[in-house]
């Protein structure tokens, strides 16, 4: 799950790691509040799931109040196109107003847990406010790397390796050794997956601040953080993956036109590659899971065939537990109580996928029964309208 | 010959007793495997079918003689589960369950150090040695006994690649689904070791997914230390960046973990990769005839 930037730095407050003090605001007046109690020059930072902010237009300074209350006013309510929204952009529903830091130096750093050696890797390098896969691209040596023992948790020693790798100076090293240890335990009792502070400054003479903070956290750990599950922005997610996800349904929207409903994740992801192979888009990732009962069939269209988009659907269930001719019953009746007009092509392989076809093919309703995946693909592609230019 | 599992591995189920640990070990006991013993705290002395439940792995290990460990407990007590029968030491733990927390994992991984216990899954169909053992929740009667090792980060996609073999007549030795989390057990690497060794596997099936270095790092292994052929399917190259694809591990994050660079990694190691997943079977059978 993703959360806004002004909620990340709540969370680091709360774990001693230092943010800019700040305040989130929802319209130009709550803007001008917030600023007059900050004083003095302050940042207004468009608040969106997306990196790249400041390039389109989310990140500007104000010298007071009532200029931070214009921008607000204009900032919030604007699509924000970023290289991470697509050309449709974000819509800005809150922004966040913090005091202006003066930066002297600008550094990075970032916690994502190492899928090798299965632990928390800190990442520190001197290319701060940069991209870091840019920097990892193009630079990959300018990343330093601290893996961390899962069981004896961060040490000082973690973070003087990083802090004398980044050229700090001794007096420095154990202040942003200190920093690092905060920023640990925040990932760490958050259940996070990814904490990326880019950049990290340090006024002149003073402390280290993070200056921006993205924070994604482990869904399958919310139960045990009902606080942070509250953090969910729905705004901020496609609708349609909205609604799917109330009945448990596996749904990410694409912008093909040809709908897949599949039981299970990895043939799902095959679906769609063979029906790009085929010449045609995916409108969809769908995964009914193992069970795909009649009812959850039956959501599973009504989510699929609310994007317009959608010209026929191809459901490709690998029956093993789950009888096909089980699911053909499902689907039929699904059919029928939904109204689906498009074009369906079914692909039942597996248990009983015999009896499936028939009772599919008796059903009086427009099923295209195909018999291999690359023949289903290719009548899916060819009744969504032909071959995608 | 087989890997990990045979008709002698004795099962203990975690989670007998809840609806789906009861429903799939009577599936795995019908299709013959040895299933001596469940276990479910606090249900010690029930009985499932004919299979004695007791209160710890522990417990069931000393009165069954159980060496493999087969876990369907909820996902908040799983990474438990996993630890209890490391420390039973049990020979191999498979974790079927799927939603555990990914610092749990790292927590497991790191008590699974140094002990002999070798862990499959979590979020995995399992383990099968057709005609021997059935360690998971496949459907048996897909699988055939024969010469080809099939390691998997998914689950029906693994169905559909073992009938497309069974299909041609083409057997298994074993077919191992290691699963779609982040942090896992058992690896490609591991597997693709393990077939190696084995006197019964002469070609080995991989398919991959979106996201992490899994791929990448078993093509450096086949080029390195592998004899048999190896094929290979990668799912998910229409796949949107920064989505999680139903697994939690199958995402491409900062532009990395596509399916297109470990399809090349693949290629560039020798290993035959289907363009389609329609075409498993067929290239798995060309692959071992030209190696006949």
């Amino acid at each position: 799950m993703k959360i806004h930037e002004y909620q990340a730095k709540g969370i680091l407050a709360r774990h001693g790691v230092a943010v800019p003090r700040g305040e989130m605001a929802r319209s130009a007046d709550e803007a001008r509040e917030a600023a007059r109690r900050l004083g003095g020059r302050v940042v207004v930072k468009a608040q969106v799931h997306a990196g790249g902010r400041g390039k389109g237009g989310g990140i500007k300074v104000a010298a007071g109040a009532d200029e931070a209350a214009s921008i607000a006013g204009k900032m919030i309510g604007m699509k924000l196109v970023t290289h991470q929204t697509g050309p449709g952009g974000r819509e800005v529903r809150c922004v966040l107003i913090e005091e202006a830091v003066d930066i002297d130096e600008e550094y990075y750093l970032g916690l994502v847990i190492d899928r090798a050696t299965e632990r928390p890797v800190m990442m520190a390098s001197t290319e701060g406010g940069m991209e870091i896969e840019t920097v990892a691209a193009k630079t990959p040596e300018k990343i330093l790397k601290e893996q961390i023992d899962p069981i004896a948790g961060f040490q000082p020693f973690n973070g003087r390796k990083l802090a004398f790798g980044l050229g700090l100076p001794a007096s420095l090293a154990g202040k942003a050794a200190g920093f690092m240890s905060a920023l640990y335990k925040a990932f760490q009792s958050t259940d996070a997956s990814l904490l990326e502070i880019n950049p990290l400054v340090m006024p002149k003479g003073g402390e280290f601040i993070a200056l921006d903070a993205k924070m994604n956290l482990d869904d399958n750990a919310l139960y045990r953080h009902p606080d942070l599950k509250e953090l969910r922005d729905l705004h901020e997610e496609d609708p349609l993956e909205v609604e799917a996800s109330k009945f448990s349904l596996n749904y990410i929207k694409l912008d093909g036109n040809v709908g897949c409903m599949v039981n299970g994740a990895g043939l799902a992801m095959a679906t769609m590659d063979i029906i790009k192979l085929a010449g045609g888009q995916p409108a969809n990732f769908l995964d009914v899971g193992g069970g795909a009962s009649a009812q959850q069939v039956e959501n599973a269209f009504r989510i699929l065939l609310s994007d317009k988009n959608v010209k026929a659907v191809l459901i490709n269930i690998f029956g093993g537990i789950l009888r096909c001719d089980v699911l053909a019953k499902g689907v039929v009746e699904a059919v029928r109580n939904v109204k689906v007009r498009v074009p369906i092509v079914v692909r039942l392989e597996g248990t009983n996928n015999e009896e499936g076809g028939k009772i599919l093919r008796d059903s009086g309703l427009n099923f295209t029964v195909a018999g291999g995946m690359r023949e289903a693909a290719e009548r899916v592609v060819s009744l969504a309208g032909g071959r995608a230019a | 010959m087989s890997i990990l599992v045979d008709s002698e591995s004795r099962i203990v189920v975690s989670g007998l007793t809840g609806q789906e640990g009861t429903f799939h070990a009577r599936a795995c006991a019908t299709y013959g495997t040895k299933v001596v013993a469940g276990v479910t705290p606090g249900k010690g002395g029930q009985r499932v079918d004919d299979i004695p439940v007791f209160d710890s792995v522990a417990e069931a290990k000393r009165k069954t003689e159980a060496n493999v460990s087969l876990i369907f407990v909820p996902a908040r007590f799983a990474a438990d589960a996993v630890m209890e029968a490391a420390d039973a030491e049990m020979d191999l733990v498979v974790c079927i369950t799927e939603g555990i927390p990914t610092l749990d994992m790292i927590q497991v991984a790191s008590f699974l150090k140094g002990r002999k216990t070798r862990l499959i899954g979590p979020n995995c169909p399992g383990i099968i040695s057709p005609e021997r053992a059935k360690v998971g929740i496949m459907p048996g009667y897909i699988h055939k006994r024969g010469s080809v090792g099939v390691i998997s980060r998914s689950g029906t996609l693994t169905y559909e690649a073992v009938w497309q073999l069974t299909k041609r007549g083409i057997g298994q030795s074993t077919c191992i689904g290691i699963g779609g989390d982040p942090i896992i057990g058992t690896t490609f690497v591991d597997a693709l070791d393990l077939f190696e060794a084995d006197p019964e596997t002469r070609c080995v099936l991989v398919i991959g997914e979106i996201g992490g270095t899994a791929e990448e790092e078993a093509a450096d292994f086949v080029k390195s230390s592998m004899k048999k052929p190896v094929v290979a399917f990668v799912a998910g190259r229409t796949a949107p960046p920064g989505k999680r694809m139903g697994h939690a591990g199958a995402i491409i994050a900062g532009g990395r973990g596509t399916a297109a660079e470990k399809m090349e990694a693949l290629r560039a190691a020798g290993i035959a990769v289907a363009e389609s997943p329609a075409l498993l079977g067929e290239t798995v059978e060309n692959v071992m005839g030209r190696a006949r």
